[in-house]
């Protein structure tokens, strides 16, 4: 048992610092290259990533956030109505909306898509020596191949939690209209009283963090790919898997911290 | 400047391992510019690993590798880079970009790592793509592409930088005969034409003696015999002797016991 523990320890504690140690060679590389004047990065790279990261999941996050957001009206409300108190459902859902379920959903969305899709692409490549001959030829892979892919699901995420928070108001006001009797015009009132900037600023600081989270993980899982079609497959349910996990817990964290800062 | 017969490479007792096997055990080899060393030995005994050590990718535990009189086992990331713009490697199975078409593979290196501008680049692709003798597949994924067609496109993109070297590992491997002779003709050119130096890690027989001009024999992380094709021939060496002959017999090398006669 304790020794299986320490096997357990052991393995997180060298996935950490491989973790770490890929972020430290990445730095590297950019400034490399940064220091003989020369882009890290085509920008073109990067636009074709922030276009697969945002339009590519827009639809996704949005459609989710709909229906979270539409139980969440008609559950609380269901609660909310014996006491008299439904007028209070816009509050419920714009503040767990905006803290919580919007950067959370966001989150879980793009690790199970894009976390997914970069982890096979990079792991595919990995596995058919393409990363070996990048460095080969003497282009560092990580600036090349990981900068472009970070850069896109860090800066993406914030911009698609957004878009999760007004799919999700939007998807409460509609089922608050048809079951509860709540008109839309109360809910946008409601909606844009209960709306504070320190939500919105959690909110999408948590944003940013997930986003760097899915896409280092991500991305170290394809980099770490061993024993070809097999392996691809293993590493990608490991990156989804953990990314998500990840994800969850830091959330938990924040929001430890944040409420002790903002209450 | 390296002139003709200067040594090109030097790797010095090179030792390595790879968890608790141990892959090279002290060796020592040399490559004269304008020199086409063919490395041989069985399976699983570290000749593409020795690839990836002259390119920097593996580092070496102990010994010294020197390129053009640089020891690269003491170059920063830099100077590796640097380095590794002089050297080119076309991989067993090729290793194109599978998501980019012909053009962009062979441009990849040239964008990355050179000041040129896009019409330059147009034109080394197309004069590389001409040398390997291929035209009229720019457009084409590595998908739609034959195995000897990604070769030759593999050594295209390899050559875009105009090196001094280039490694090849199992250059004939799953070629049909022709595609085979076709790939071995390219690597002389790039001797006699293009007065390039090349390493070329195989087990085909045929294509090792038509196009070395040394050979190298590695076994238990060592080279046990080292010289030209008729010195390889006439070796007295028995792990060679047990090597050569069994390719002769059986067309396919049985791994020998005994590396020094």
């Amino acid at each position: 048992m304790i020794a299986k523990l320490g096997a357990i320890t052991t393995a997180f504690l060298q996935e950490l610092s491989s973790l770490v140690w890929m972020a430290r060679e990445t730095v590297a590389e950019v400034y490399e290259r940064i220091s003989t004047k020369k882009s890290p990065f085509r920008l073109t790279d990067f636009f074709v990533q922030t276009d697969r990261v945002g339009m590519g999941s827009v639809f996704l996050v949005s459609l989710v956030s709909i229906f979270v957001g539409l139980t969440l009206a008609l559950l609380t409300g269901y609660q909310l109505e014996r006491f008299g108190m439904v007028m209070l459902v816009p509050i419920t859902v714009v503040i767990s909306f905006t803290r919580e379920m919007g950067p959370l959903l966001t989150g879980i969305v793009l690790a199970a898509r894009v976390g997914a899709s970069y982890t096979a692409e990079l792991g595919t490549m990995t596995a058919s020596e393409e990363v070996e001959a990048i460095e080969g030829m003497g282009i560092g892979p990580l600036r090349y191949l990981v900068t472009p892919r970070f850069l896109a699901i860090f800066f993406m995420t914030p911009c698609l939690s957004v878009v999760a928070i007004v799919s999700g108001i939007v998807g409460a006001a509609f089922i608050s209209n048809l079951s509860l009797d709540l008109n839309f015009s109360y809910f946008y009132d409601q909606t844009m009283d209960s709306l504070l900037v320190k939500d919105v600023i959690s909110g999408m600081i948590k944003s940013f963090l997930f986003g760097g989270i899915i896409g280092w993980i991500a991305c170290f899982k394809g980099l770490a790919v061993r024993g070809g079609a097999a392996g691809v497959g293993t590493a990608t349910t490991s990156s989804v898997v953990t990314a998500v996990t990840t994800v969850i817990g830091c959330d938990t964290l924040c929001n430890i911290f944040m409420v002790s800062v903002f209450k | 400047m390296i002139t003709q017969q200067e040594t090109l490479l030097e790797m010095h007792n090179v030792k390595f391992r790879y968890a608790d096997h141990v892959v090279m055990n002290g060796l020592n080899l040399s490559l004269k510019s304008q020199e086409t060393l063919v490395v041989m030995g069985p399976s699983g005994g570290g000749k593409s690993t020795l690839l990836r050590l002259l390119l920097g990718i593996l580092k070496v535990d102990h010994g010294s590798i020197r390129f053009k009189g640089k020891d690269i086992t003491k170059l920063n990331r830099h100077e590796l880079n640097e380095m590794r713009s002089s050297i080119g490697m076309v991989y067993q199975y090729s290793a194109l970009m599978s998501s980019m078409n012909v053009h962009d593979n062979i441009a990849l290196p040239l964008r990355e790592l050179s000041k040129k501008t896009a019409k330059e680049i147009d034109k080394i692709v197309d004069a590389k793509l001409e040398l390997v003798g291929l035209k009229d597949i720019k457009e084409q994924l590595p998908s739609e592409l034959s195995g000897g067609m990604k070769k030759r496109v593999g050594l295209a993109r390899a050559m875009a930088l105009e090196p001094t070297l280039i490694l090849f590992d199992e250059p004939s491997s799953g070629l049909d005969p022709i595609n085979s002779v076709l790939i071995d003709d390219l690597i002389v050119a790039l001797r006699e034409e293009h007065k390039v130096a090349s390493i070329v890690v195989t087990h085909t027989m045929p294509s090792a003696f038509r196009i070395a001009t040394s050979m190298a024999m590695l076994h238990d992380g060592k080279i046990v015999e080292e010289g030209s094709p008729a010195d390889f021939r006439q070796s007295k060496n028995r792990f060679v002797h047990e090597f050569l002959s069994a390719y002769l017999t059986h067309g396919h090398a049985k791994e020998p016991k005994h590396a020094n006669s």
